[in-house]
């Protein structure tokens, strides 16, 4: 009973395969690991899957997506020739790429790699075997299994995902590229768990896209645990571009000790019903966490930005840009919560959530939220909806500019206050040439943010054919 | 002639604001259109230059021979009309070379030219902030973002340098610039004149004639041209101010 076919998601359904599978699950795991599990599977239980009951599910249901049926797998598949598939590269980006196919860490005969300098970066379930201490240290403790269902499911299963672990005082010389890619002839169920140690002093820079291959629908249900230690930095890019039948609802945790530096991106291109569940502890004082995201919808798709910023101790910084532009049908939703606990004088916290709605039936729901326990604090909050500005419609067209490439222009330019954050050039550049597509209508959802064999690298300018409108 | 407006009338929410305007300008011509604030002076630009908001009622508006009426606002851009804007409009994330390469060769494929390459579009530029004066980074930031008043002006100029366009009309150039800026303005359009182009310039003060030299003075009074003459009629409202036209119009 490794593989569970074609069925709705329900919780029954998982607490039965749990029940099932129990063997397999807990094999080789340590005690701590067989009781982080089993107390997950009955917060599960008693959780369920997140219904438009709950506040922080209210604009999000999962309803369409949870009745179509899918594979589930408890072994991986066999490895499609995944090589030619991790052979290309952001040209002149040198990277360390490391892959995920349908949630299983891509081994190419080395599962977990040691870096001279004490890096070590590969499959989860490989360290967990090597660095049972590390694991027992870090695993779990940074994921809220209460946070919602989702997690404690991902927490009960978590069979396979990308580990990397950089020690104290050492700075990755490469960004590290983390790629999820979904590829499977039926609609697939995919969970796939990540852990991230930055050390203390230490510095990462880590891409990570969740890309799919083709039009299958799926369900991925991703976890990452990301722990910074003091003084370290981390520089996080998550970029989606995932085909309209897919559903992904991604929770990104982030436990920053003292004086660490966060700078988290969140690029949504493409997906059918993207959820981003994004929480940030500040775990000591003088932290530092920007948070952006940029999202382009159009069709019927769906992004929801949860965004969770816990200022528990003093002196923290943290400030959350998100931007949308909304065509046709989509939905997009931005809810930022800052929580400023009693003792977290000195916070310094903002949060800007801006949008274009480019159709009356484009909808976007925006709820910055400030939850302020300490009178010495400096925060702010601003959320604003709209068409495109008109007076700059009207300068740019009264040059020669063509109606549709004013929008692009002003389009791109609203997108670019994100991307131009982006620290690493030919990323952004990349980035650059993927949202000026994404806006022309001219992004594949099998053009991955690092895999582009077939075509060499054109910049893309904003001339478009008249001739086709 | 290459512009010739019938009897203009021209309004915005129901509410008319030109009533009436006749105005002929023809190539190599430098005309001024004056008048107290308020009487329809940027809404008779920006008709020209085709805004959306303001509804035309009646009256004809022929350019090149062409109706006006049947072409969009880029359309009339790419026939040659520029409006030098009274409020240029900062657009924070598109660069000033950027813009204007995008609108150079927008206009040349219009006109079945290729567009300029790179390097050619570079020396174009150069060329024209010269000609303008402009020494500054100014092309790589965003269009008049945290621009001055004066360097926004002077933007405007260094675009219309740029674009070469055949009627410019230039909606109060003027206001809020110190004597140096209005001076490098001024030099920028005068040595844009050619005997095939020309210009409208919209002032509320005489000021700016002392640098550029109207052929005629016009005088917009509640949505009409009440007065035309030579620049000297322009020393006259300088001496007199409006209130006589006003009388007049009683």
């Amino acid at each position: 009973m490794h593989t569970d076919i074609k069925e709705p998601i329900t919780k029954e359904r998982f607490i039965n395969l749990f029940e099932k599978n129990r063997k397999l699950l807990t094999a080789n795991n340590s005690t701590q690991l067989v009781k982080i599990r089993e107390n997950a599977i009955a917060c599960f239980a008693k959780l369920g899957f997140p219904d438009t009951s709950l506040e922080t599910w209210r604009l999000t249901d999962l309803e369409d997506s949870f009745s179509r049926g899918y594979d589930y797998h408890l072994r991986p598949l066999a490895e499609l020739d995944i090589q030619k598939v991790f052979r290309c590269n952001i040209p002149h980006l040198d990277t360390a790429v490391i892959g995920q196919l349908n949630g299983w860490y891509v081994s190419k005969d080395v599962p977990l790699m040691e870096l001279g300098n004490g890096i070590i970066m590969g499959s989860l379930a490989e360290a967990r075997k090597k660095y049972p201490q590390l694991l027992e240290k870090y695993f779990g403790t940074i994921a809220d299994d209460t946070a919602d269902g989702f997690t404690a499911l991902n927490t009960a299963f978590a069979q396979d995902g990308v580990f990397i672990y950089v020690p104290d005082n050492v700075k990755s010389p490469k960004p590290v590229q983390l790629i999820n890619v979904i590829h499977h002839d039926e609609n697939l169920f995919l969970q796939s768990r990540n852990l991230i140690v930055v050390g203390a002093n230490a510095g990462l820079s880590l891409v990570h896209c969740d890309d799919s291959y083709n039009h299958q629908a799926s369900f991925s249900n991703i976890v990452t645990e990301v722990h910074i230690g003091s003084h370290g930095v981390m520089d996080h890019y998550k970029l989606q571009n995932l085909n309209n039948s897919s559903t992904l609802i991604s929770s990104v945790f982030f436990r920053m000790e003292a004086s660490a530096t966060l700078e988290s991106h969140y690029i949504s291109l493409n997906g059918g019903l993207l959820r981003n569940n994004i929480r940030v502890l500040f775990n000591g004082t003088h932290d530092n966490a920007n948070i952006y995201g940029i999202y382009l919808l159009d069709n019927k798709q769906h992004v929801d930005n949860q965004v969770f910023v816990d200022h528990a101790y003093s002196d923290c910084t943290s400030n959350e840009i998100f931007k949308g532009i909304l065509d046709e049908n989509a939905h997009g939703i931005f809810n930022g919560h800052v929580l400023v606990r009693r003792d977290a004088t000195k916070t310094d916290a903002k949060q800007t959530n801006k949008n274009i709605l480019l159709t009356d039936t484009a909808r976007v729901n925006s709820k910055p939220f400030l939850e302020i326990y300490n009178d010495d604090v400096k925060c702010s909050h601003g959320s604003t909806t709209g068409q495109l500005d008109q007076d700059s419609m009207f300068y740019l067209r009264q040059r020669g500019i063509g109606e549709e490439t004013a929008r692009m222009l002003l389009m791109f330019a609203f997108a670019d206050e994100i991307v131009m954050k982006i620290a690493i050039p030919q990323l952004r550049q990349r980035i650059e040439d993927m949202v000026k597509k994404r806006l022309q209508g001219e992004l594949r959802i099998c053009e991955q943010c690092v895999l582009h064999c077939s075509t060499p690298e054109q910049p893309t300018d904003f001339r478009i054919d008249m001739s086709r409108i | 002639m290459l512009l010739q407006i019938k009897n203009l009338h021209a309004g915005i929410n129901g509410k008319e604001i030109l009533r009436g305007v006749d105005l002929e300008v023809s190539e190599g011509e430098v005309h001024a259109i004056m008048g107290p604030n308020g009487t329809g002076k940027s809404t008779l630009a920006a008709v020209i230059a085709g805004r959306e908001v303001f509804d035309v009622t009646a009256g004809e508006i022929f350019y090149k021979g062409k109706d006006l009426m049947d072409l969009s606002i880029e359309e009339r851009a790419r026939e040659g009309i520029f409006m030098g804007f009274q409020y240029p409009v900062e657009i924070p994330g598109v660069s000033i070379t950027n813009f204007m390469r995008t609108a150079v060769n927008e206009v040349r494929k219009s006109k079945g030219y290729d567009p300029l390459t790179g390097g050619e579009f570079l020396r174009l530029m150069e060329e024209k902030k010269r000609l303008v004066e402009i020494t500054s980074n100014l092309t790589n930031r965003s269009v008049n973002e945290g621009f001055s008043g004066g360097e926004k002006k002077k933007n405007e100029i260094f675009q219309m340098a740029m674009l070469e366009p055949t009627l410019a009309i230039l909606d109060e150039t003027d206001s809020g610039l110190d004597i140096d800026a209005l001076r490098i303005v001024a030099n920028g359009v005068n040595k844009l004149r050619r005997p095939d182009n020309a210009f409208v310039v919209i002032t509320h003060y005489q000021r700016l004639l002392e640098h550029i030299i109207p052929d005629f003075v016009h005088v917009l009074f509640e949505g009409k041209i009440v007065k035309s003459g030579g620049r000297e009629l322009a020393n006259e409202l300088e001496d007199k101010g409006y209130d006589w036209i006003k009388k007049e119009q009683e």
